[in-house]
């Protein structure tokens, strides 16, 4: 073993190598605050194992990248474990990367011969910021598509290049496939390249300065690298990785938003915490004034930073670039807390934040259910989905006149007074009972608002029913039963298999002579009138949405129709947009849990 | 060091350079780097020749659609769309506002002119809202706060009523972030 190594010594000469990287002298001693550096290479190494591994099962196009990262994070082994270290160890690379600034500005370390290093640095955390900023956007959910939309905006309000470089940058006019494959050879490629240079270049100028030993320091004795700082540099790593496995547990690993949808308001877009000081900043700047406030002013702050060694050389110098650097960090902090606490007071915000989790939830399960994700993507599936769609159409289409469970369908509650029947549960025993119930019919929730609260229905309620006798009370049960079997509501399959018997004796009793239904409505073999809406298949999908396409159709309300839409007819809705409705309005979308 | 063995010790020390052979090595050198070099560029600047892949007029709903009062409705553009090598048919590209005025139809992009956000409606539906950076605009798009970061109104689009009751909209982007209204 010992002629190998000798061998390979005399061949390479890496004994000196590794002495010379390994047996440097520290004057003063190895010092706590010099691990700075040492955790931010840490990080880095971690960044790139982590992320050469994300990038093995990540694919970078608009149709893909959503999708990769949900596997990775809800199917591989311990993906989500990967993505939450690597999320977590960006922002403790932000931090240590701060506090490594800090600490060379304390100490004066910037000063000769030290300029260069310390603009290389800074050179750094502009690469980190640029790596944080690409990462973002990766997995193409809502949160990172917003968000870095508003920062290629800015990119695009440089004067003149500002267009070109929003174009190069994107790939395009509009975020696309392109945009994916470009930040990605910058996330994966360029910037990890461009801070190993500068990290080799900085750790050379580094050993060739030496660390800037404070006056008080200077007569104790001088330590080693190995293994008296190495030991404290080994600490300090150890600590930076337990507390971002802290976090990763913790949170569960990195969150994923819902799919990113050019077509879908998302009003939660904010960047990650580190940049909120920017976005909050943005905010201050009224018309016209947005290149300075995003740009030039940010630009002459770091330009300050960078000429700190050279003001430093004067005489209050070093404390002047104390003060900037603390006032920088107090505007920071302020800017970032100002950012958090007008979100938190703003009630549009949190539900905008409550809504982008609901829609990140749904799309999680609906890629989990058997199903899966389409080829099309996780797009088009939740683009597809009745539970995500319907309160959305319903809202815009349906909610001037109906209401759902009192609200629009997404919760809000408009001026007017509902003109039509509330359509929650439309086509349970539940809202049959209701709309039979004589001090229902007439209300809100029914006809009230309608034309047909004079009608003969109406009356047929309100006069007719109350005078049943108990046994024919109990035969209009059967006959509710047996309508509402018509709906094939999933939800009620269970009951309605249950009930078939009952049910059987209901589509009988329908012609009694107390209630009759069929004396007007058509169901099954008997006869009714036109212009009366069947009740055969009532409730039903192809019922409803014959329904949404034409009511003035003989079989639903014909020349007694009043004021509802022929959707389809018009298309005002197209076909998949009535199916959405129709589907979620019948609960007949796909459940974790198996609806009762 | 070990280079200084292996020079010959002339009697100037080093050996002689030649101002041809030094102009020689960098041109070769970047002759031959030239050709990667060019293609790499000529690659990644490839976006600037690509214009908008929306263009002309889209269909986007029918007259009876867009509210009789006078509230701006979202609705959905859906159009072809290319997207560098995949041509989706018929899908959303984006969402524009409609509502009716004394003038007509007014064609709202739902794009904020100031950062890129997408403009919500206020609640109370009185005006349109930016949930970014807190721009403000009346009903017609118009910044309707001083404080609004926005340095443009909202950016209307040319709408056209086909066939009796068709909305059609030109449904284009704008640069971010200045007064003018800069195709994209």
């Amino acid at each position: 073993m010992r002629t190998l190594l000798d061998w390979l010594d005399d061949r390479t000469g890496y004994r000196a190598l590794l002495s010379d990287a390994l047996y440097e002298r520290i004057p003063g001693g190895a010092r706590w605050r010099y691990v700075w550096g040492s955790t931010l290479s840490f990080a880095f190494f971690v960044q790139l194992v982590t992320g050469v591994v994300l990038w093995a099962a990540y694919s970078a196009n608009a149709q893909g990248a959503w999708e990769s990262v949900w596997f990775i994070q809800n199917e591989m082994l311990g993906g989500w474990l990967l993505r939450g270290i690597h999320h977590f160890m960006a922002q403790a690379m932000i931090v240590l990367l701060v506090l490594h600034l800090m600490q060379v500005m304390i100490d004066g370390a910037y000063r000769a011969p030290r300029e260069v290093n310390f603009w290389f640095g800074l050179a750094l955390l502009g690469l980190v910021l640029g790596l944080s900023l690409t990462g973002y956007l990766l997995p193409w959910d809502q949160k990172g598509f917003w968000a870095t939309k508003v920062a290629t905006s800015i990119a695009s309000m440089t004067p003149i290049v500002g267009p070109a470089m929003q174009q190069l940058l994107v790939g395009g006019s509009e975020y696309g496939h392109l945009t994916l494959t470009r930040f990605f050879a910058l996330h994966a490629g360029v910037l990890p390249a461009g801070v190993i240079a500068l990290v080799v270049a900085h750790v050379y100028l580094f050993r060739r300065h030496g660390v800037t030993v404070p006056e008080k320091h200077a007569e104790k004795p001088d330590g080693m690298f190995w293994p008296d700082q190495v030991l404290m540099d080994a600490v300090a790593s150890l600590a930076v990785m337990a507390a971002v496995l802290g976090l990763a547990i913790w949170t569960g690993g990195a969150h994923l938003g819902a799919p990113a949808d050019p077509a879908e308001p998302y009003a939660a877009a904010r960047p990650e915490w580190y940049f909120l000081f920017l976005f909050q900043w943005l905010k201050y700047f009224p018309a016209g004034w947005e290149v300075v406030g995003a740009q030039v002013i940010p630009g002459m702050i770091v330009g300050l930073i960078a000429a700190m060694p050279i003001i430093g050389r004067w005489r209050l110098g070093h404390r002047f670039n104390l003060g900037v650097g603390a006032a920088i960090l107090a505007g920071i902090v302020m800017l970032t807390w100002l950012a958090r606490a007008e979100d938190a007071a703003d009630p549009d915000f949190v539900t905008a934040k409550a809504e982008a989790d609901a829609a990140a939830e749904r799309a999680d399960e609906l890629a989990s259910s058997p199903m899966g994700i389409p080829a099309a993507g996780g797009l088009a599936m939740l683009r597809a989905d009745p539970l995500t769609q319907g309160p959305k159409i319903f809202a815009a289409s349906c909610s001037s006149c109906h209401r759902f469970e009192g609200h629009d369908g997404l919760g809000g509650v408009p001026t007017d007074p509902p003109s039509a029947s509330d359509l929650a549960g439309y086509g349970s025993r539940e809202w049959l009972r209701g709309l039979l119930d004589a001090d229902r019919v007439t209300t809100d929730e029914y006809f009230g608002g309608t034309e047909h609260v004079r009608g003969r229905m109406a009356r047929f309620v309100t006069r007719g029913l109350p005078q049943l006798t108990d046994a024919e009370r109990e035969d209009l049960a059967k006959v509710i039963l047996a309508v509402s079997a018509e709906a094939e509501l999933p939800a009620q399959a269970g009951v309605d298999a249950d009930d078939a018997e009952t049910i059987e004796e209901g589509r009988e009793l329908i012609a009694s002579e107390a209630i009759d239904c069929v004396r007007c409505h058509t169901f099954r073999g008997f006869e009714g009138e036109d212009d009366v809406p069947v009740l055969t298949g009532w409730g039903s999908r192809e019922w409803m949405l014959g329904m949404l396409h034409d009511p003035t159709q003989p079989r639903y309300y014909g020349e007694n129709n009043d004021r509802m839409p022929s959707f389809g007819v018009e298309e005002t809705l197209t076909r998949q947009e009535m199916e959405l409705v129709v589907d979620w309005l019948r609960r007949d979308w796909y459940s974790r849990q198996p609806s009762m | 060091m070990t280079e200084n063995e292996s020079e010959p010790a002339g009697p100037a020390g080093e050996p002689r350079r030649s101002f041809l052979t030094s102009v020689g090595a960098a041109a070769v050198g970047a002759l031959a780097a030239l050709a990667p070099v060019a293609a790499g560029v000529a690659a990644l600047l490839d976006p600037l020749r690509r214009s908008s892949s929306t263009e002309g007029l889209v269909r986007v709903t029918r007259l009876s659609a867009i509210p009789e009062d006078g509230s701006p409705k979202k609705f959905t553009v859906t159009a072809d769309r290319t997207d560098a090598w995949a041509t989706y048919a018929n899908t959303p590209v984006g969402a524009v506002y409609l509502r009716r005025t004394d003038a007509g139809i007014l064609a709202l992009n739902t794009v904020c002119p100031h950062a890129g956000c997408f403009v919500g409606i206020a609640p109370d539906a009185s005006r349109f809202a930016c949930p970014c950076h807190k721009s403000s605009f009346d009903l017609d798009g118009v910044v309707n706060d001083p404080a609004s970061p926005s340095p443009r109104d909202m950016d209307s689009l040319q709408v056209e009523v086909r066939n009796g009751d068709e909305v059609w909209v030109r449904f284009q982007h704008f640069l971010p972030g200045r007064e003018e209204k800069t195709p994209v």
